[in-house]
């Protein structure tokens, strides 16, 4: 059983979905997906205790051994993405019940738990598999399961941001395959390790250029890095309040995995004649996205919005990571993956609870929502203060390596940059605490809404403090992603020394 | 170095730049799928075409033939088949609903009536 372990955090919910799609009744199905996500969640976990004392954790899936048969490989990397996501998975389940029985009508509750654990077991995959190929289909599985995700938002316009995303999306993924479909060629391989292996020997060569520009494109779609983010806003904005919570916390995040896997390990970016314009892209890119993405979200009617654009912006700090092109470069974009999805489930989270109670997340409604819902916005403000990265919270832990390993390349222009970015974080968080504690309420728009204090159901509230303290306490405690992150990348470097 | 024997990779282009152009052109969104599906066959021939041995048999074991094809693109590609059948499936189906919903499959009416309101 042990020895199966590295496929476990996928089969899991793969053969979970069907069997969900059965049970017809709400909530056999919603405790089935529950406890699902937890043995994910807990195969996840195991599966990062076992690398961090092992090393690299390789699985012939079908016993076909590398590199003919699929491989999954788990190192550091793997594992703390497979946490992550299994964990966001658990909790959104767990805490989400009331908020998705009142945003989803109910004889297809069911369905929407089904798709759940489909982009649950897609996400899984592409984060544990050691297959390019393997890493599309399953990439095409979690986005097909999203599109259907987002579309089930109670507004009609979630309709059109689910087809604009698909469009997108597709477009995305296709260009991925046309880059796996070149190196292919070139190669005659498709196990990570092997072309990594066979790579370096073609660095002259346009077609493998042409390949991992093509991988690249593709992947800054699904990443939404600017200017290729046209699809998410619309998505998070329309979506039902759980599946933003879920896909803001892990969708960006494996993405971001996957151009990380695809620049280091397959093709070593440091060593390869590629990397110098690369960079320049990379930070070029990042920061525009700091600034454009935070700019647009000061100026959002509605917060759901807003925190949207600031996804972008916060996409733009992990890229400026990657685009350093060193260790700590890579520690602290890695440090910020597992940060933002914190700081961003728990906004969400906290703002999901809140449209529970009136309806809508636009900042007209929010007006003095601190007064009724006090422990719900302390838990958005300790998510706002994180974001913003004030000393004491996980964001501050993220930006603090993000600018040492910007002021180690001595681009002072860009730490800079990066501080000012931080500057307008703090201007739209501002706009959130005048609004939720200094507004004064306006008329509610759901009807059997009680006047006065009340909190949202228990679920959404404990898992938004969970969420909210997880910030707090991985701001002292900063073991978890920095061991892991700074392993993780020392671990992708040495991978391309000669 | 003969460029009619790069005839498919050729169609594969043309396939690709069409495909894509009506995507991004067209405001019609049933039209958009249709473009998106040029754009993913487009990608399936490349697949296909660099399976293709010069002279090669059908990759199965027989007397006499020592040269066969390169089978394996050919089955990634039935893969990238079926995703492409899902993805245009889903694609059909939330058009069909964007088409209760707005009343229109123009992506310049559902502007204007997502502006209105």
């Amino acid at each position: 059983m042990l020895s199966h372990l590295p496929i476990l955090p996928v089969l899991l919910p793969l053969l979970g979905a069907p069997i969900c799609a059965l049970l017809r009744k709400p909530v056999a199905a919603w405790l089935f997906a529950c406890t699902v996500a937890l043995l994910t969640f807990a195969a996840a976990i195991a599966l990062l205790a076992q690398t961090w004392q092992q090393g690299v954790l390789s699985y012939a899936l079908g016993g076909w051994a590398a590199p003919w048969g699929i491989e999954y490989r788990i190192d550091l990397l793997n594992g703390l993405v497979l946490t992550l996501v299994s964990g966001m998975a658990s909790a959104v389940l767990l805490g989400g019940r009331a908020s998705i029985w009142r945003e989803t009508p109910e004889e297809k509750r069911s369905l929407f738990l089904v798709a759940f654990l489909l982009c649950l077991a897609g996400l899984q995959g592409i984060a544990a598999t050691g297959d390019a190929f393997n890493l599309f289909v399953f990439l095409e599985i979690s986005s097909l399961s999203t599109y259907a995700l987002v579309a089930t938002g109670r507004d009609r316009r979630a309709l059109v941001a689910a087809y604009n995303y698909l469009i997108m999306g597709t477009i995305g993924a296709t260009f991925i395959l046309i880059g796996i479909g070149f190196i292919y060629m070139l190669t005659g391989t498709l196990n990570m390790m092997d072309l990594a292996q066979r790579l370096p020997a073609l660095t002259e060569s346009r077609t493998a250029f042409a390949g991992f520009v093509f991988i690249i494109v593709g992947v800054c779609l699904k990443l939404a890095l600017f200017p290729l983010h046209l699809w998410l806003p619309g998505a998070y904005t329309h979506a039902s309040s759980m599946v933003t919570v879920f896909l803001a916390a892990t969708a960006t995040k494996v993405a971001l995995y996957v151009l990380i896997r695809f620049s280091f390990s397959v093709f070593r970016l440091e060593f390869s004649t590629l990397a110098l314009p690369l960079e320049t892209v990379f930070l070029t890119l990042g920061i525009v996205a700091v600034f454009a993405g935070s700019l647009v979200a000061i100026y959002q009617p509605d917060l759901k919005r807003g925190l949207a654009y600031s996804s972008v912006a916060q996409i733009g700090y992990m890229v400026i990571g990657v685009g350093v092109g060193t260790v700590i470069g890579l520690q602290a974009a890695l440090v910020h993956l597992f940060n933002h999805a914190l700081m961003k489930g728990a906004l969400f989270m906290a703002l999901a609870a809140v449209v529970y109670r009136v309806g809508d997340g636009k900042f007209s409604s929010l007006r003095g929502i601190g007064r009724e819902m006090p422990l719900t916005c302390a838990c958005m403000l300790l998510g706002g203060l994180s974001l913003i990265g004030v000393p004491g919270t996980a964001g501050f832990i993220s930006k603090w390596y993000l600018v040492v390993a910007v002021a180690d390349r001595e681009q002072w222009v860009l730490v800079a940059l990066i501080l000012a970015g931080s500057l307008l974080t703090a201007v739209y968080i501002w706009r959130l605490v005048e609004t939720v504690y200094l507004g004064v309420p306006g008329p509610r728009q759901v009807p059997d809404s009680p006047a006065g204090r009340a909190e949202a159901p228990p679920g959404l509230l404990a898992v938004s403090v969970v969420l909210a303290l997880a910030n707090v306490y991985f701001g002292f405690d900063t073991r978890l992603p920095v061991e892991a992150a700074s392993g993780a990348a020392e671990s992708l470097f040495a991978a391309g020394q000669p | 170095m003969d460029i009619a024997s790069y005839f498919n990779y050729w169609i594969v282009i043309v396939l690709m730049m069409l495909g894509f152009y009506i995507v991004i052109a067209r405001g019609n969104l049933v039209k958009k799928l249709i473009g998106l599906n040029i754009f993913q066959t487009s990608v399936f021939i490349l697949y296909i075409s660099a399976g293709k041995v010069s002279d090669g048999a059908a990759p199965i074991l027989t007397e006499g033939v020592s040269v066969y094809s390169n089978p394996l693109p050919h089955v990634l590609i039935l893969t990238a088949i079926v995703v492409g059948i899902a993805t245009t499936a889903v694609g059909l189906a939330l058009v069909a609903r964007i088409h209760e919903a707005y009343g229109t499959v123009e992506e310049s009416q559902i502007l204007e009536q997502d502006n209105a309101c």
